[in-house]
């Protein structure tokens, strides 16, 4: 396939999919929800409520986009767009399977953590410019919130950056290759804390993506709706959709960084045509099993206070993943046939 | 145990009163005279004789019918509800809220009755104790055209919004209050819904 | 944290107007907040959306006619309400009740309490952050509901009791649904403890937070749970046993701490008790009329005036009357409990961040039509 074509190709699904995904995600966490509750969640519309998101979303494009008095219209009309672009581009580099891959760039990580530092821009400029003091508070609150788990999730990166010696995602897949032991999570020879890495990096993107229970940029008991409080519309729906694209490049990364990517947990690689859709299966298989989990945290912890939030932060993860980041180096130096 | 207590530290509000005057229910106006002239008597017992005449004339304008010594009275229990009724002159108010404060009563409501009748409104507050069964009734008469009280809200907090609502139903006036502005009715209320003449 | 009550006031602070609608003061409350950041420099609460003047109404309406006005003030806990006015009349009037009817009573406050505090605990983990408390607490709920719906005819707003007794009796599929409804909610309550009160966040969110000492209670007249979970051991059903709360053995939970940790665990261990009174109401309920033989159709009270509290779900709810011998109230003061405990809020909540201030209100289980009467 000629290169131009393949990455106009894939633009197109990334972009389905980070629509798709996210009205389905809200589908899921919906019906996730009502099972965990005991209720029965969306039915009406459509089998077991499967149209339930397209109604959804033709309501929320059919709204009038509303300007509040005294907001900044260009930022109120930028910011969702600046939460959702960067989550998209993002997905360009995320190898959904070995060839399935818009690009393959040795930068990869990088770029995912440049472009995912765009993401609580946006979310500040929106509750600015939206001139709402709950959606300013919130917004404070996501800064902060996001330096501090930057850096225990960027300590991490760098400590599996220094274990697979490249920042090409694709590379680090396939160096996790064979059984499912093979996976990082698994590989205490290389760092003796790799279960650790990989809780503080799930934490930290949680936090990241502004999940429960560290949902402080929404905070609805707390703030009405934080950021999007005066957000109509698509203006939201944007938003939303930027969201779940974020939280699933989270869950993306957990799963190529530490859950062995595409991998199956067994050495069987069917090659050709076939052998995309089974890397396919494994990936999104793993990475709805992680996105599960997020939901299910959603919905059974309550939010934590802000400075517990920070506190766990600055307190217990910088300097666990930064004693972590020292003891993997080490163990690299002292046993570097490993 | 308890109600004795109190009964007995209450009754030392009216030792001045039954000397000075008869009646508790003694107009506004004349409460600040009658307080000057309560601090005098204390001072000076010999001199209260002649500190009557203020007394004698809300005596006069006031009550006509004779009215039971003043002094806590103990009711029944069973059939009132409360153990101790106590009648006071409004100026008396915060004196015997500093003596149920000393015995830790808590404070359970403050509210007005207009007895249209007499042209008079009465503030009863309402106190009980946490760890023994005593509720205690202080009830103060005013004048219903000028009611006028002191607070109590600077010895009882809780009394700030029972007093504002009070002020909101009735139009009683707590001097010394820091906010009497409506509380429960439109900011811009100028009407007292409870007295009897309100026509909505 | 309170070196923030220091700082000078007159720096660059801003005003948050948090209601009358917002997700977290369950009605319409307003609380006027001065803030300095996300700290709380006052908090004002203003109230009187949902006022309605049911002081008046007594005053316009017989005896009788009020009845069902009691249900609409407190509408998670009616039945105490009702179980105060018609205490306050009987008291008035000097109706006699016969036993069973009391026990009725008694069984159906106790009910009431229950789903009372079970939403108040799903509400309040809900304003914690956590949703999935507030759907099993309501699941619960339900079965008090439909309980109370058989017996009562209604299921929020009830007028059950009359002067003198209540509306209808019970029947052997209401003493088995209750029995049933214990056996089943004593199965749920450590689901709610390994869920929700072991939980660590909440258990940080709560503990140290919104401390409320004994001379506050005192100074505020804070009732109920509140002063409960202040290390007062004051029930009103206990010191001052109303209808026939003193035959029963149930025990007063107080907790010394005064935070909001103390609040929620007076109330939950609240659940388990009136359970117990229930169970043996059921145990002890005598067979016998539950109205009095002769209708009480016009009730005139003595001239004089009247008192009478109960422990309603959120503390004590005194009715006091002033009656001039006629077939209405010359003056009917309702007082609630939750106006009191709010009225300390401005004081507690001076120098707390804005969600610990939030978790401080939900633990005062705030009923707002009840609040503005």
């Amino acid at each position: 396939m000629p290169e131009p074509f393949r990455v106009i190709l894939f633009i197109i699904f990334v972009m389905a999919f980070a629509g798709l995904n996210a009205a389905y995600l809200v589908w899921c966490e919906r019906k996730g929800a009502a099972h965990v509750q005991r209720r029965i969640g969306p039915k009406e519309v459509g089998p077991y409520g499967l149209l339930q998101p397209i109604a959804d979303g033709i309501k929320l494009m059919t709204k009038q986009l509303f300007l509040p008095k005294g907001a900044d219209p260009i930022l109120f009309m930028v910011a969702p767009l600046m939460v959702m672009v960067p989550a998209i581009m993002s997905f360009c580099v995320i190898p959904f399977s070995e060839t399935f891959v818009a690009r393959e760039i040795n930068i990869g990580l990088l770029l995912i953590f440049a472009f995912a530092s765009v993401n609580v821009l946006g979310l500040l400029l929106g509750a600015w410019g939206s001139a709402n003091k709950y959606a300013v508070i919130a917004a404070a609150r996501t800064v902060s919130q996001n330096v501090a788990y930057e850096i225990p999730m960027l300590i991490t990166v760098i400590t599996m950056v220094m274990v697979t010696n490249t920042m090409n995602l694709n590379e680090i897949v396939r160096s996790q290759a064979g059984w499912f032991f093979h996976w990082h999570i698994f590989r205490l020879d290389i760092s003796l804390l790799m279960p650790v890495s990989f809780l503080i990096f799930f934490v930290c993107s949680l936090a990241e993506t502004n999940r429960a229970p560290f949902d402080m940029a929404e905070a609805e008991s707390e703030l009405i709706a934080g950021v999007y409080t005066e957000y109509p519309g698509m203006g939201f729906g944007v938003f939303f959709m930027g969201e779940y694209a974020n939280i699933v490049i989270g869950a993306a990364l957990a799963v190529i960084l530490f859950l062995g990517g595409w991998q199956s947990p067994i050495p069987f690689n069917p090659a050709g045509f076939l052998g995309v859709f089974w890397g396919l299966f494994w990936f999104l298989l793993k990475l709805y099993t992680l996105i599960f989990t997020v939901i299910w945290i959603r919905w059974t912890y309550p939010r934590t206070q802000f400075y517990e939030l920070l506190n766990l932060s600055w307190k217990v993860l910088i300097p666990i993943s930064l004693f972590n980041l020292i003891l993997t180096a080490l163990q690299i130096k002292i046993f570097p046939w490993l | 145990m308890l109600l004795a207590k109190i009964k007995e530290a209450l009754s030392s509000l009216y030792e001045d009163i039954q000397e000075t005057q008869e009646v508790p229910d003694a107009a506004a106006a004349a409460a600040v005279e009658a307080e000057v002239a309560a601090e005098e008597a204390a001072a000076d017992a010999e001199t209260a004789g002649a500190d009557a005449a203020p007394a004698e004339d809300a005596q006069a304008e006031e009550s006509e019918e004779p009215k039971a010594p003043p002094g806590p009275k103990e009711t029944d229990y069973k059939a009132k509800g409360y153990h101790l009724d106590v009648e006071l002159p409004p100026e008396k108010i915060p004196e015997a809220a500093e003596i149920l404060t000393r015995e830790n009563f808590f404070i359970e409501s403050i509210t007005g009755v207009d007895w249209i009748d007499e042209q008079q409104l009465e503030v009863v507050y309402d106190f009980n104790h946490f760890d023994e069964l005593c509720r205690v009734v202080i009830r103060s008469r005013t004048d219903r055209n000028n009611p006028e009280i002191p607070t109590i809200s600077h010895i009882y907090q809780g009394a700030n919004w029972h007093e504002r609502e009070t002020h909101d139903f009735f139009g009683i006036k707590f001097i010394g209050h820091p906010d009497l502005s409506p509380l429960l009715l439109p900011e811009d209320a100028d009407f007292h819904p409870l007295l009897k003449d309100f026509k909505a | 944290m309170n070196g923030l009550l220091q700082q000078d006031v007159n720096q660059e602070t801003f005003t948050l107007n948090l209601g009358p609608q917002h997700p977290a003061t369950h009605g319409v409350l307003r609380v006027k907040l001065v803030m300095d950041g996300e700290y709380i420099v006052e908090a004002e609460p203003v109230l009187g959306y949902i006022h309605r003047m049911h002081e008046k109404m007594g005053e316009n309406r017989t005896w009788v006619k009020f009845l069902p006005n009691c249900g609409r003030m407190d509408y998670l806990c009616a039945l105490s309400y009702n179980h105060g006015y018609v205490g306050a009349v009987e008291r008035a009037a000097g109706i006699e009740v016969p036993e069973r009817a009391e026990y009725l009573r008694v069984i159906t406050v106790e009910l009431n309490r229950i789903s009372s505090h079970l939403l108040w605990f799903g509400a309040f983990v809900l304003d914690l952050g956590g949703f999935t408390p507030l759907l099993y607490a309501f699941d619960d709920r339900e079965f008090i509901l439909d309980l109370l719906e058989s017996v009562t005819g209604s299921r929020l707003t009830y007028c059950y009791f009359r002067f003198g007794g209540v509306y209808n009796d019970i029947d052997d599929a209401f003493i088995a649904g209750t029995r049933e409804f214990i056996k089943r909610q004593r199965k749920r309550m450590p689901m709610y403890d390994a869920l929700v009160t072991k939980n660590i966040i909440l258990i940080k969110r709560l503990k140290e937070i919104g401390h409320i000492s004994k001379d506050m209670a005192k100074r505020y007249g804070a009732t109920g749970p509140v002063a409960r979970g202040s290390g007062i051991n004051f029930d009103v059903r206990k010191t001052e046993p109303y209808s026939v709360y003193s035959e029963f053995d149930f025990d007063v939970p107080v907790y010394e701490e005064g935070d909001s940790m103390a609040r929620y665990m007076v109330r939950m261990d609240e659940i388990e008790q009136s359970m117990r009174i229930i169970e043996q109401a059921l145990d002890k309920l005598p067979e016998g009329e539950i109205k009095p033989k002769k209708a009480v159709k016009l009730v005139k009270p003595e001239k004089g005036d009247y008192y009478h509290a109960v422990e309603a779900a959120r503390g004590s709810f005194g009715v006091r009357l002033v009656s001039d011998g006629t077939n209405t109230a010359y003056r009917l003061k309702l007082r609630s409990p939750t106006f009191s405990n709010l009225s300390l809020y401005g004081e507690v909540s001076r120098g707390m961040l804005l969600p610990d201030a939030l978790a401080l209100m939900g633990s005062l289980d705030l009923v707002i039509p009840e609040i503005d009467r």
